[in-house]
């Protein structure tokens, strides 16, 4: 710090000071995270805490559900939702376990990695004293050719096994030559938490800098959309964009098509569209299925689903018509599909040009592409081979303009509860084919005129992609190599002979060799080195 | 085709049933010694001093019945392999398409994966043999529950699963969850087993007096685990949310089988990091990978009956 710090220290032990014992308290926890048996409690931490998040439903998921479940469990849901239990994985207990367990990960293996570095570049040590204790051991062995020739022999062979090898020459005039093998066990492994790493930091970059947005398109070139916010129907940006961000595109959906086996079961869809990626720009056809989306720059526009929206013309009491195309919603297989229309501004007298709120209508009910000819209530296949429309006609207020967005998918259910909108048909509904038409009681007129296709779209981007999927195959590549892997030490003593042989030349060759973690074939490595070793010939 | 996929499908099992009665009588009657010395020199092999590796002439028992029985319980696993091959191989023709598209097939190609992995384990170690009831056992129940509950007739794929990703993804998981549903039984016969040494009498440690010894059962079921872990990650992992990708938008939405796919992942890698750690048990370690096995039946029965996901091929029967 200062100059203080480095006057001599009093002879005296100074009594242990208290930040003393705060730093030691702050390494000894840090030692504790960054233990494997830490590491080895967080992922158990992290697989229980993933657990709940497939119990209930999740809002990211299927928002749906998580309304439904808080129909049916009015009490037991707020409590649910305050600890998290509908967005479990981005919930704080969940975020505290990865990024504990991923500080411990840098925790320890940055330490690994300079440890790793500095093995790297050390040499084997010398053989040890008595090679016959290690696990693997060959006698001795007599072949000819002088100690310094047979020890650089016996180090080509271990060099084309591609072993890290170091001959040493002994005063006694022994040689000895000591390699090692299988670092690529701890680089994998090494590699394999790195890569854990940088697949978080993708999925986290991906999450603030990604967008997506669902849009429900109809069929036609007189209508499409173009990329923003407000086109879609439900959409989110990353916290990091803004809605200026979103790159220019526009699409509309020239064709879609659906294949069905004779039980219903859907074989193929299609989408054809026209594009167009700048402004007034040209219009460029392209297609796009279930498993092969459209992928634009940074935009990527996926085919979800379809569905029917019937075509509607209405008569009012002045004669004046108005026609709307509206999606009903496929709620099952064979795509029997709800859907309410909704005319909010008929009925307008000419005279007055004022609009009647109690004059407004409304028509709601079921579509099914094929009618069950036993008079069933749903479809029975997907296509339109006997289409027909059952709906049920209202009128009244429809409280499409008391300030809160009404769904266009169903009728506000309040103005029924409190009567300001009525039920003007009979009990059952209204049967209607293409081309017929239906008139209510007060003279007005609807008209079925056919229906169009729709397609359900998510758009999506998501520009760390690259980097995740990166990280994931170098981990795989790191978890192979360290699975595999096994570090193993050999080592042979060249001695001149004693004895009788003494002075006629030749060496006498001994091994040993140790497996440095568990690894069951290395007999019979050992054996293929001591083997090659001997068949090297003396240079 | 179909009707004759059922039927081999039968037969698989009833000769699955065979096998495990034959290494049942082997157990009952089995030569204690016999498989005990059998055990131990294959244990030699693998890495104990070399000086104990001569292998002893091995005196052949003259009337084992026993070993008799357990040889006749390995040629009818082995038919019941190819029966099981042909069940399989015949509902891909009937279905004009890999066979893989329905919690019934998924089944019936995992045990496929898991009794051919058990067979090549008892090509390189026959002293592994009284394992098998507890293999057969395994292989047995599965393929029961494949035909009670999840039967599927056979029908071509919803446009989803029309994707080269169908081949890649589904077989790299099914090929991990065969060897992993293999792996799980030295996993727990070696727990049974370490009991049994460790002087327990009771039920489930007696079972532990005939099958071989604990250290062999434990580096069995290392090296099975070591060995599926990578192919489950690379599928489950890595061609999973590239497909989902390209089919979804995103690669990865926390669905329900998304979900359990990596809390099997987790504890897999726990179990690989307990047995890496030196101050945890091996037997903690083991009952690691049975919790990791534990998930991955909660995916495929508890995931596919009981929650509602985007995995269309997920459903059990219908569809
Ligand atoms: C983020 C979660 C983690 C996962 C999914 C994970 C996964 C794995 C896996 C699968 C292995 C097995 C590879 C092998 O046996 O060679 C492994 C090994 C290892 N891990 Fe992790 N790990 C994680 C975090 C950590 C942390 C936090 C530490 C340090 C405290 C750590 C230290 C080690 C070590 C030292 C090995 C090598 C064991 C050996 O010598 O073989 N890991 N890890």
């Amino acid at each position: 710090m200062t100059a203080v710090d480095q006057r001599p220290a009093p002879a005296a032990e100074p009594p242990p000071r208290r930040p003393n014992r705060a730093w030691a308290l702050l390494r000894n926890s840090w030692r504790q995270l960054t233990s494997m048996r830490t590491a080895l409690v967080l992922l158990f931490l992290l697989a229980v805490a993933a657990i709940p998040g497939s119990v209930l439903p999740q809002r990211a998921v299927n928002a749906e559900n998580v309304a439904g479940y808080f129909r049916d469990h009015p009490d037991l849901a707020p409590v649910l939702d305050r600890l998290g239990g509908f967005d479990v994985y981005a919930s704080p207990w969940f975020a505290s376990i990865y990024l504990l367990l991923f500080t411990s990960l840098v925790g320890c293996v940055v330490p690994r990695l300079l440890d790793h570095a500095r093995a790297l570049r050390t040499v084997p040590p010398d053989a040890p004293r008595r090679l016959e204790r290690l696990p693997q051991h060959a006698a001795a062995e007599p072949r000819p050719g002088d100690p310094a020739a047979v020890a650089a022999a016996i180090k080509a062979a271990l060099r084309g096994r591609r072993f890290r090898t170091v001959v040493r020459e002994r005063p006694d005039g022994t040689w000895t030559v000591s390699a090692e093998k299988g670092f690529l066990k701890e680089t994998g492994n090494l590699l394999f938490h790195f890569a854990l790493l940088a697949v978080l930091i993708g999925v986290g970059f991906g999450h603030w800098y990604g967008w997506h947005g669902n849009r429900l398109l109809l069929e036609g070139t007189d209508v499409g959309f173009c990329n923003s916010l407000a086109q879609y129907d439900e959409s989110s940006l990353g916290p990091r964009l803004g809605p200026a961000d979103l790159p220019f595109f526009c699409l509309r959906l020239t064709d879609f098509h659906a294949t069905y086996q004779s039980n219903g079961q859907p074989k193929t869809f299609g989408a054809d569209a026209d594009v167009q990626t700048e402004q007034d720009g040209p219009w460029r056809p392209v297609a796009f299925t279930v498993n092969h989306p459209l992928r634009l720059s940074q935009a990527n526009v996926h085919l979800l689903g379809h569905g029917y929206a019937p075509i509607l013309r209405f008569t009012d009491r002045f004669g004046q018509q108005q026609t709307r195309t509206v999606p009903f919603l496929p709620r099952d297989q064979m795509l029997t599909s709800e859907g309410v229309v909704q005319f909010p501004d008929v009925n307008i007298d000419p005279k007055t040009g004022k609009r009647d709120e109690d004059l407004q209508v409304a028509f709601e009910g079921v579509y099914l592409p094929t009618v069950d000819p036993a008079g069933g209530a749903t479809s029975i296949f997907p296509a339109e081979r006997e289409p027909a429309l059952f709906l049920t006609a209202y009128r009244g207020n429809l409280g499409v303009d008391a300030g809160l967005p009404g769904s266009v998918y169903a009728l506000d259910r309040g103005q029924l509860a409190n009567g300001e909108l009525k039920q003007v048909s009979g009990q059952r509904p209204q049967r209607l084919t293409v081309g017929q038409s239906w008139t209510l009681d007060d003279g007005t007129k609807l008209e079925f005129l056919g229906t169009r296709q729709f397609a359900t779209l998510a758009v999506r981007y998501d520009p760390t992609q690259p980097l995740v999927l990166g990280g994931a195959v170098l981990g795989l590549l790191g978890l192979m190599l360290s699975l595999s892997g096994h570090r193993r030490r050999v080592w042979f003593r060249v001695t001149p002979p004693a004895g009788p042989e003494a002075g006629g030349g030749g060496s006498l060759v001994e091994a040993g060799g140790l497996p440095r973690t568990d690894y069951p074939g290395f007999r019979e490595e050992f054996e293929q080195v001591v083997a090659a070793a001997r068949d090297e010939r003396t240079p | 085709m179909a009707e004759l996929s059922d039927q081999l499908m039968a037969f698989t099992v009833l000769a699955y049933l065979a096998a495990m009665v034959c290494y049942a009588a082997e157990y009952a009657f089995g030569n204690r010694s016999h498989i005990g010395r059998a055990a131990t020199r294959q244990l030699v092999g693998a890495g104990a001093p070399a000086e104990a590796v001569e292998p002893e002439p091995e005196p052949a028992p003259p009337r084992d019945r026993g070993a008799l029985l357990g040889k006749i319980g390995v040629g009818l696993t082995w038919l019941a392999f190819a029966l099981h091959l042909g069940t399989v191989v015949t509902r891909g023709i009937a279905a004009h398409r890999m066979p893989w598209g329905n919690m019934y097939e998924f089944i019936l190609a995992v045990t496929l994966v898991g009794s051919a992995v058990w067979l090549g384990v008892l090509t390189r170690k026959p002293a592994v043999r009284h394992l098998g009831l507890f293999a057969a056992l395994a292989l047995v129940v599965l393929l029961g529950a494949a035909g009670l509950i999840a039967y599927t007739p056979v029908s071509p794929l919803v446009p989803a699963l029309n994707s080269y990703w169908y081949v890649i993804h589904v077989s790299t998981i099914i090929l991990a969850s065969g060897i992993l549903l293999i792996g799980a039984v030295p996993a727990a016969m070696f727990l049974v087993r370490t009991g049994y040494d460790a002087g327990k009498r009771s039920f489930p440690y007696t079972l532990g007096a005939k099958v071989p010894p604990a250290e062999m059962l434990e580096r069995l079921t290392f090296r099975l685990h070591a060995f599926a872990f990578p192919l489950f990650t690379f599928g489950a992992l890595i061609a999973g949310p590239l497909w989902a990708e390209a089919s979804w938008g995103r690669y990865w939405g926390w669905d329900p089988k998304e979900v359990w796919a990596f809390i099997s992942w987790v504890v897999y890698a726990a179990y690989l990091h307990a047995r890496a750690t030196p101050s945890v048990k091996r037997t903690t370690a083991t009952w690691i990978a049975l919790v990791g096995f534990v998930t991955m039946l909660m995916n495929l029965f508890g995931v596919n009956l009981f929650f509602e996901g985007l995995h269309s091929y997920a459903n059990a029967g219908g569809m």
